[in-house]
């Protein structure tokens, strides 16, 4: 069972603001979808390799040739807040 | 409606032109697409310039290809160089792509005509395209159900004779199950085959662009245009892409059609039951070989991707910021705090819930039980499928367990997730998928055969679909949304 502190714990990694209500829901809601996961527990995969991906896939390598890239005016017009050629976000690193 | 090549064949004969098409579609957005809801953004005016530049190709008897003027939507997850591009978030509300997915290019490229961007399950996390931010989709065989998700734009569209054909992307069912839901084709391809390039990721290990048409021929058509290798998407497999047109007509003889026992178990509708049994008569008629064959991890499908998914989703959007592009709710003391607002404010609940499941899921202590057991899961999956493909060609199932219900139905987040319990094995193995209509219930919704190919053998799919669509009526009927 996931408790109450697991959840707050897990929405801090995840970068989410939940509210006490949200944090609840999400309480009861993993609960229910983690004991439904929990049957795949009773599958033997002693031995058995992972697959990560539908296809085998290598490394796919390139030549390491410069290439246009986005003009800076395009790759910024997005941005929700900017200063000159950097995107702006609050204070980092404390006084 | 007319077909894309029955559009385009009239076309090139002169009888309509792909200006008056487009205008004609845009009409009908116009009139009908407030009670549908299949679009976020309708293109009109570079609709009508696209239309204009295939129409000067035709004047000149040059004509770029069977999609040259084609009028078709994109579900809003595909980047649009210059369009607004939401996945359905409240997140991307305001994101304009600063370039084109490999997939719009080529679909430009051979002359088609985008009418706009649809809706869709927000980052295409669900099954009825009720978690979309903006708006609800009506199912156009019924507007008090869902058209299933999370490509239920791109659906409607087609389905209510909204576009001559568009795309959508499958990551666990979404283009199959919207096309069972709505009537129509819905083809996921082999993994790689179509480039993901300018796709919003959700689930990379498991994200497919996929087509929507009228009929088979149209949808090898969409295929084709799109499939083949491309350097900016190093998951593209660099295979040939065949003609797909040109193989459809070689009828099933010879073909052995395997029928998996676990897709016809209890929580199946006795009349999707009924009907997709009487396809695989069909198929036995026209010359096939049929066979019971055994895929014994089936039950275990919906567990794993909802393990895998949520995982690969967590990691993919934690790019969601509010430093680059898309929503930022100001005011945070710090950078955490203005990330962790932002999030909170531009995602929907079952965004959330899935990024918390997959960050619960590779957290410290829980990988090896949840995400490591998940993807040793896959590859007893994939054994089955290597088994079963050991002697049959094909394998025919039900696309879904029932067709679509109602709009606010599965309130429950797992009620939901089992709708997928059919679509999934093939989306984890990356095996090519096709939905066709076959057939009604009682109430008059459409019902779907849901037929899996080898690893990049979609010559043989289509051609098993063409062979029973041509054999059936079904792909005619349309419904009246007027």
């Amino acid at each position: 069972m996931i408790s109450r502190q697991d959840v707050e714990h897990v929405a801090r990694l995840a970068r989410l603001a939940l509210t006490d209500a949200e944090l609840e829901r999400m309480r009861e809601q993993l609960n229910g979808i983690l004991t439904y996961i929990d049957k795949l527990r009773a599958l033997d995969t002693a031995g058995v390799e992972p697959t990560s991906h539908a296809v085998p896939l290598v490394n796919v390598m390139r030549e390491d040739d410069n290439r246009p890239s986005l003009p800076q005016g395009e790759a910024l017009a997005n941005a929700p807040d900017r200063s000159g050629e950097f995107f702006r976000v609050p204070r980092i690193i404390e006084d | 409606m007319r077909t894309i090549h029955e559009l385009t064949a009239a076309f090139a004969k002169g009888e309509t032109s792909p200006v008056a098409a487009t205008e004609a579609y845009l009409a009908r957005i116009g009139s009908l697409d407030a009670r549908v809801g299949a679009y976020l953004t309708v293109t009109s005016e570079q609709a009508l310039a696209a239309a204009r530049a295939s129409e000067a190709r035709y004047r000149a008897k040059a004509p770029r290809g069977p999609l040259d003027g084609a009028p078709i939507a994109l579900k809003d997850v595909f980047c649009t160089r210059g369009v607004r591009t939401t996945c359905g978030s409240k997140i991307l509300e305001g994101f304009v792509p600063p370039y084109d997915a490999t997939m719009v290019e080529r679909l430009k490229a051979a002359g088609a005509v985008i009418l706009g961007k649809t809706n869709m399950d927000e980052f295409a996390m669900g099954s009825s395209t009720e978690h979309s931010a903006f708006q609800l989709t009506r199912n156009p065989w019924d507007l008090s159900r869902v058209p299933g998700g999370s490509s239920g734009g791109s659906a409607a569209a087609v389905a209510g004779g909204l576009a001559a054909g568009s795309f959508g992307t499958d990551t666990g069912g979404s283009v199959r199950q919207p096309a069972a839901f709505c009537g129509i084709v819905g083809l996921k391809p082999t993994y790689g085959r179509i480039s993901r390039y300018g796709l919003v990721a959700f689930a990379s290990s498991l994200d497919h662009v996929a087509p929507f048409a009228f009929d088979v021929t149209d949808t090898a058509l969409l295929l084709g245009a799109v499939a083949g290798h491309d350097p900016l998407d190093a998951t593209s497999v660099d295979v040939a892409v065949p003609d797909y047109v040109a193989g459809l007509g070689a009828g099933v003889t010879g073909l052995t059609v395997g029928v998996p026992d676990e897709y016809f178990g209890s929580g199946l509708d006795p009349e999707i039951e009924r009907a997709v049994r009487a396809a695989i008569d069909v198929l036995r008629e026209l010359g096939a070989g049929v066979e019971r064959v055994s895929l014994p991890t089936t039950e275990y499908g919906v567990a794993t991707y909802y393990l895998v998914a949520p995982a690969e989703a967590s990691s993919n959007l934690a790019r969601y910021d509010g430093v680059k592009y898309g929503l930022r709710v100001p005011g945070g003391k710090d950078l955490i705090e203005m990330v962790s607002r932002t999030r909170a404010a531009g995602f929907g609940a079952e965004v959330k819930r899935r990024i918390m499941l997959g960050t619960y899921a590779l957290s410290a202590g829980y990988y090896d039980a949840y995400y490591g057991q998940a993807q040793k899961v896959r590859t007893l999956v994939r054994r089955d499928f290597e088994a079963a493909f050991a002697r049959v060609d094909v394998l025919a199932a039900p696309t879904t367990p029932s067709v679509a219900f109602r709009h606010g139905e599965k309130a429950d987040p797992l009620a939901m997730y089992m709708n997928d319990v059919y679509t999934i094995p093939a989306s984890m193995t990356g095996l090519p998928a096709i939905s066709v209509p076959c057939g009604f219930n009682a109430a008059g919704l459409p019902i779907g055969l849901q037929l899996i190919g080898r690893t990049l053998d979609e010559a043989t799919l289509l051609r098993v679909a063409h062979a029973y669509e041509q054999a059936t009526p079904w792909h005619d009927r349309r419904p009246n949304v007027e």
